[in-house]
């Protein structure tokens, strides 16, 4: 127990990292994911290629690599931003490619009447997607998309290699001060936990709001 | 050949006011040449049809004959290989803004209704209105609940679609349709779906329209609606029409054996 009230700052600050980046990663992926899913629904032909390219190379590529693609990489093209938005881009472009395979299921459970009747009231692609088809599959979208953000959460565990601050990291600092491997471990466990089934709860109140809808 | 007649518009087309039989305007809706395959299946050959204003045209046929494909290739919900769509003279675009407009300028009616599940009755019918007639809220709802006085659902406006039944949810979606303003109104198999008894009430709705002058192409079964309101019986088999005629002539003299086959199976029970 002194393991963690003795250095109570150190994890503190660890958590924030960690769940800072959560948000915003989740935030970017989100967004993209929508985007992306819309394009690779849509009657036009090269932005259905290019999510599909996107799906392929993000969900395909170690999340580790991708970290080194963007850490690495992008200072070759003089693109220097701080660690924390090379770890974002990096957590919210991969995350986003299973958010919108995820979306791209869900809007495979509409009817497809969904989107023709509101074709033929002259909706166009976007307020089709937008206005009837999205909204319809969000029900069944829900609970996989929890999945996809707890699996985001505990990735952005790669982020402590690569300078940014976050929970995992901590145990770098504790170690060198000398405390007992296991319990310094079992607290950070403790913190991925309390963010996960944050993630898990909010999810399930979700779920039971789209249940009583309709 | 460019657009034909000025009064193209002047929105609603209460012009002719055709009852059965009754002389029609200029062509609404033309089909040249069409033709469509599902793989092998020729499921449109070069179809020529043309829709007068005002005209009500009912196309019977077999099952499989493509006269649910003819009916959705013309708001393009089917595409079309070869041929050209025609709305008031204009060739239906191929994608876009283009074809959203003039989607909305004619309505279509769908066997299994597909009203939007998450939207309340009065919200499927002002959503369009809003969206793509950039009506605002009041003008739209008030439009909306006339239209739905109209098909006599004025007390279920605040329900969602699950909660009517068939019968109901056609009308509402025959309501969600004419909210827009359409110069014609398509319908597949309207009534397909629908329990026996609340067939009528839908046909009733649709006399009504027919009655008032809308330009309406209705695939269905229904031969008591072909012989009272139509214009014209065009009947299609094997991706043909093979016949297209005055309702009294086709149903009393029958010009083609195919035609004379299908009359006689569904007439005589």
């Amino acid at each position: 127990m002194h393991v963690l009230t003795d250095n109570w700052s150190a994890y503190w600050h660890g958590f924030l990292g960690t769940l800072w980046l959560t948000l915003v990663s989740a935030a970017l992926a989100l967004v993209l994911g929508v985007v992306v899913a819309g394009f690779r629904v849509s009657p036009v032909k090269p932005l259905r290629a290019f999510g599909t390219g996107w799906v392929t190379v993000l969900r395909n590529t170690p999340l580790t690599l991708l970290f080194f693609i963007v850490v690495l990489g992008l200072p070759r093209f003089d693109i220097t931003l701080p660690f924390f938005t090379f770890a974002v881009l990096a957590l919210g472009c991969y995350t986003s490619a299973f958010v919108c395979e995820t979306l791209r299921s869900g809007v495979n459970t509409v009817p497809v009447g969904q989107g023709e009747a509101a074709r033929s009231l002259g909706l166009t692609f976007t307020q089709t997607l937008g206005l009837v088809v999205l909204p319809q599959a969000y029900r069944a979208v829900v609970a996989p998309l929890g999945s996809v953000m707890i699996a985001l959460a505990k990735n952005t565990a790669i982020a402590g290699s690569f300078s940014v601050v976050e929970l995992l990291g901590t145990y770098r600092t504790l170690n060198e001060l000398g405390y007992g491997i296991v319990w310094t471990f079992v607290w950070i466990a403790v913190g991925y936990l309390v963010l996960t089934l944050a993630i898990s709860a909010l999810f399930n109140l979700l779920e039971r709001r789209v249940a009583v809808s309709r | 050949m460019t657009a034909p007649g000025e009064g193209a518009g002047e929105g609603t087309g209460t012009g002719s006011g055709a009852a059965a039989g009754a002389p029609v305007g200029e062509p609404l809706i033309e089909l040249r040449g069409v033709n469509k395959h599902f793989g092998q299946l020729h499921v449109l050959q070069d179809i020529d049809l043309t829709v007068g204003r005002g005209e009500v045209v009912v196309v019977i046929g077999p099952s499989g004959s493509g006269k649910s494909t003819l009916c959705r290739a013309i708001n393009r919900l089917e595409t079309v290989e070869s041929g050209t769509v025609l709305i008031e003279g204009q060739p239906l675009p191929a994608e876009g803004k283009g074809l959203a407009k003039l989607r909305a300028e004619v309505g279509m009616v769908f066997q299994s209704f597909n009203l939007f599940a998450h939207r309340t009755v009065l919200q499927n019918v002002t959503l369009a209105q809003v969206k793509v007639r950039k009506r605002g809220k009041a003008e739209a709802e008030a439009k909306g609940r006339q239209l739905l006085e109209r098909v006599g659902l004025a007390a279920h406006a605040d329900k969602y679609p699950a909660q009517l039944s068939g019968g109901q949810q056609q009308r509402v979606a025959i309501a969600r349709a004419l909210a827009m303003d359409p110069k014609a109104l398509l319908f597949d198999e309207p009534t397909s779906a629908l329990d026996p008894e609340m067939i009528n009430e839908v046909l009733e709705v649709m006399r009504t329209l027919a009655a008032e002058g809308m330009t309406m192409v209705v695939v269905t079964h229904e031969m008591g609606f072909a012989r009272s309101a139509a214009n014209r019986v065009v009947f299609m088999a094997d991706g043909r029409i093979v016949e297209d005629r005055a309702p009294e002539e086709f149903f009393a003299d029958p010009r083609s054996e195919r035609a004379r086959d299908f009359l006689s199976k569904i007439l005589k029970h």
